[in-house]
């Protein structure tokens, strides 16, 4: 019944959208559109959401006469992983996808109040043409609420490395992160038919590319921490196609916060906005497209049905194509915007765009070239680590040169000299350089120049800040402040795991003591412990440095549905940094195990929750300062 | 710097223009250089793989031939993709889908003519199968799903 109940509620939000659709195209209907499509967007929103939770419901009662349910679920299962597990599989995702596709929708029509009514129309009847297809998807090719008949007596259970904490937060931030631009995209669609391109739409729309990219930031900080641990390999980023189909949409996203900024309060880059928020949610669709299919080498990919595939690049052609033919047919009436000199804000936040752009299409090109390859000759190939490593790192370095001065100069054009606002991070920057030639000549060009970089935008991210009253600083310059600051945070730390990690491979016996940068660490012993779903090897170690001693516990599992072995670390976090603990296997009457001392390593993903922070901030800001206007608007009018 | 604003929205254009056909043409120099990433057995044995260059190996782990050298953490096994082999030293704790017959993807570097892996990189599922190596394995294990 539950499962029905789902697929029904399913079926009549797609009808919903169809209508909703229809209500936007239809000129008749002209005078009352948003009256009438709001309530259908908000319909909408409910029943995507009575059918995620008929989903919820069907995977926490383990009712394995739902085929989906069957394939990824157990009894057995902790109740958070029946919970999480509900989207740890491609339908259930997808419904997830949809869901939050919906809501976003219902939230543009509750929100959005003051906007022009033609626009916001034509907004949600974009937003409604998004929905369509996916509803499509589900419907046709990923139905989640499938029957199996006769049902088994036991489900197969879920991977066991989605068996963690990481798969209840990680996707559904993510997908928040990218199906909320999906606003921005229809808001951009619905300002080009209607020829309403400029300030207002861009004050529209900053709250929710600045919403999703937090999500996005977090889903990808978050996504980042549960590979570092959970794979084992002491990485944090592989470029992996799956890690890059997150990274694309947050890097247009990025490109599109600071622009759409410009233009919500200068008027300037209006073609360009409207062309990286059609870019940035595409980016989203790429994504999707690159995960659910399965298509690219990668270490997410699984064997999967292929007319999904097929079936999820139509809908990105249909959807990328319109949006790209209306941006080529719309552009040239889009209005001229404001003038502004090289040397001025305006200025920097175009380089900024250029090289975010650059990068993203760098990293596009990487990741989609062994796909064009492969459909053009049948050649097989990958693209990975050295490529990327070496065409994007030199670009961020020269995005965070800018970083330096960008938010320094004025709005529209700059005749100040800023050098004395230059010296501290010129001064902090030239003393890294010299302290790690000088202690650490051996480290990398790379990672020198990343320890010199973020040491200098550290005074540089505060500068503006300087001479100003504290108490009178704009929250949305001091959300700027922080998030830059995150990014030179989580640059240092990058920059030092890759200088000065310390790894250790060895075959010890317990009672032994092994050595590893400043721990000394004694294995103890190694037992055997069991969890509800699975068995473990669990080693004992005790590692001291200084006068602390940290306790660490790694575990060889075994889970029992399905039969599979992992790996479970164990990690020391101390103020400086992490130390990563593996067990491997028995061999003779040794056991290998793996360790590394990760510097600062840390500051990777605190920088990264900053930088989300930072933005939070900005946007608390923004409705903080909105609310007052409004009321001054209201004081004034009495 | 008076300019028109036609002639500011043309330069804009113009340096969008500039950055993304750079964009390309970094990417292909990349792609150029490194793009031969993934590599077979056979393209080691046709000579075709440079030395020292960071690579990945692809292929099976021949049966009968994985050995656990002395020193406890160095595996010694053969590559294999049904033609040609390669012989692997990897030094590291294997994922522990690594065995015997089945698929792997290892990371390092041809030396001699042996490759060494500093890494092999996990599957996240029994059924994974590198799509180089071809659809056949992949095909008899298709029908479920199960995904990240």
């Amino acid at each position: 019944m539950i499962a029905e109940a789902g697929l029904a509620a399913l079926y009549l939000a797609a009808a919903l959208a169809l209508l909703q659709l229809a209500v936007a195209a239809i000129p008749a209907l002209a005078d009352k559109a948003v009256a009438t499509a709001r309530p259908i967007a908000l319909a909408q929103g409910l029943l995507t959401c009575i059918s995620f939770l008929c989903l919820l419901l069907v995977f926490i009662r383990t009712d394995l006469s739902v085929t989906l349910v069957a394939a990824n679920s157990h009894s057995a299962k902790p109740f958070i992983y029946r919970f999480a597990g509900a989207w740890g599989n491609h339908e259930g995702s997808m419904l997830l996808w949809v869901t939050v596709l919906a809501l976003s929708g219902a939230l543009l029509a509750l929100l959005s109040r003051r906007m022009p009514e033609r626009m916001l129309s034509a907004a949600l009847g974009a937003q409604a043409a998004l929905a369509l297809g996916f509803y499509a998807f589900l419907l046709i090719a990923s139905n989640p609420f499938a029957r199996l008949n006769p049902a088994p007596l036991e489900g197969q259970g879920l991977n066991p490395l989605l068996q963690d904490p990481g798969l209840a937060f990680h996707p559904p931030t993510l997908y928040l992160g990218y199906v909320g631009l999906s606003v921005a995209f229809s808001l951009a669609v619905g300002a080009l038919i209607t020829r309403d391109v400029g300030p207002a739409l861009a004050r529209a729309m900053r709250p929710w590319v600045l919403g999703s990219w937090i999500f996005l930031t977090l889903g990808i900080v978050a996504g980042s921490y549960w590979a570092y641990y959970e794979l084992g390999w002491g990485g944090w980023w592989f470029w992996d196609p799956v890690e890059n189909a997150s990274l694309m949409p947050w890097l247009a996203a990025t490109a599109l916060l600071h622009s759409v900024s410009v233009l919500a309060s200068r008027g300037g880059l209006r073609t360009w906005t409207m062309m990286l928020a059609v870019v940035a949610f595409s980016m989203s669709m790429v994504g999707t497209f690159l995960v659910r299919s399965g298509i690219l080498t990668s270490v997410h990919a699984f064997a999967v049905d292929p007319t999904r595939g097929t079936f999820i690049l139509a809908l990105l052609m249909l959807y990328v194509g319109g949006a790209l033919a209306l941006f080529v047919w719309r552009a040239p009436t889009v209005a001229e915007g404001a003038r502004f000199a090289l040397v001025s804000r305006e200025g920097a936040l175009v380089i900024n765009n250029l090289l975010l752009s650059v990068i993203l299409a760098v990293v596009f090109l990487g990741t989609l070239y062994p796909l064009m390859v492969e459909a053009a000759t049948g050649e097989k190939l990958s693209v990975g680590p050295p490529y990327f490593n070496a065409v994007a790192g030199p670009l961020g370095l020269l995005l965070l040169l800018l970083l330096v001065v960008g938010p320094l100069l004025r709005w529209r054009r700059h005749d100040a000299p800023i050098a004395g606002k230059v010296v501290p991070a010129v001064l902090a920057g030239l003393a890294t350089l010299v302290a790690t030639v000088i202690l650490a000549p051996g480290i990398s060009l790379m990672a020198r120049l990343g320890l010199v970089a973020g040491m200098a935008l550290i005074p540089a991210s505060l500068m503006p800040l300087l001479g100003r009253s504290l108490r009178r600083t704009p929250l949305a310059t001091w959300g700027m402040v922080i998030a830059h600051l995150g990014v030179a945070i989580s640059v240092l730390g990058m920059a030092s795991d890759a200088a000065f990690t310390r790894e250790r491979l060895a075959a010890a016996r317990p009672g032994e003591r092994l050595e590893l940068g400043p721990w000394l660490i004694d294995f103890v012993s190694v037992s055997p412990v069991a969890g509800p779903n699975w068995t473990a090897l669990e080693a004992r170690l005790r590692a001291s440095k200084g006068n602390g001693t940290e306790e660490l516990h790694p575990q060889a599992r075994v889970f029992t549905s399905p039969l599979t072995e992992t790996s479970e670390v164990a990690i020391a976090t101390t103020w400086n940094g992490q130390l990563y603990t593996v067990l491997g296997r028995k061999t003779g009457d040794r056991w290998q195990l793996r360790l590394w001392w990760k510097p600062f390593v840390t500051f990777i993903w605190l920088g990264g929750v900053l930088v989300a922070f930072g933005g939070f901030i900005a946007l608390a800001g923004r409705g903080w300062t909105n609310r007052r206007n409004r009321r001054r608007l209201e004081e004034a009018e009495l | 710097m008076n300019l028109k604003p036609k002639h500011q929205r043309l330069i804009l254009a113009i340096s969008a223009l500039i950055a993304l056909v750079g964009a390309a043409m970094l990417a292909m120099w990349g792609l150029r250089d490194r793009a031969a990433y993934f590599v077979t057995p056979t393209d080691i044995a046709s000579g075709a793989v440079e030395e020292g260059e960071p690579l990945r190996l692809g292929g099976m782990v021949e049966q009968g031939s994985l050995v656990q050298l002395a020193d406890g953490v160095t595996l010694r096994f053969i590559v294999t993709d049904g033609k040609q082999q390669v012989e692997t030293r990897f030094r590291g704790i294997p994922p522990s889908l690594f065995k015997e017959g089945s698929g792997v993807v290892a990371e390092g570097r041809l030396r001699g003519r042996k490759f060494e892996a500093d890494n092999i990189l996990a599957k996240h599922d029994e059924r994974y199968m590198p799509p180089q190596l071809g659809n056949s394995a992949a095909e008899h294990a298709a029908g479920q799903t199960v995904e990240k």
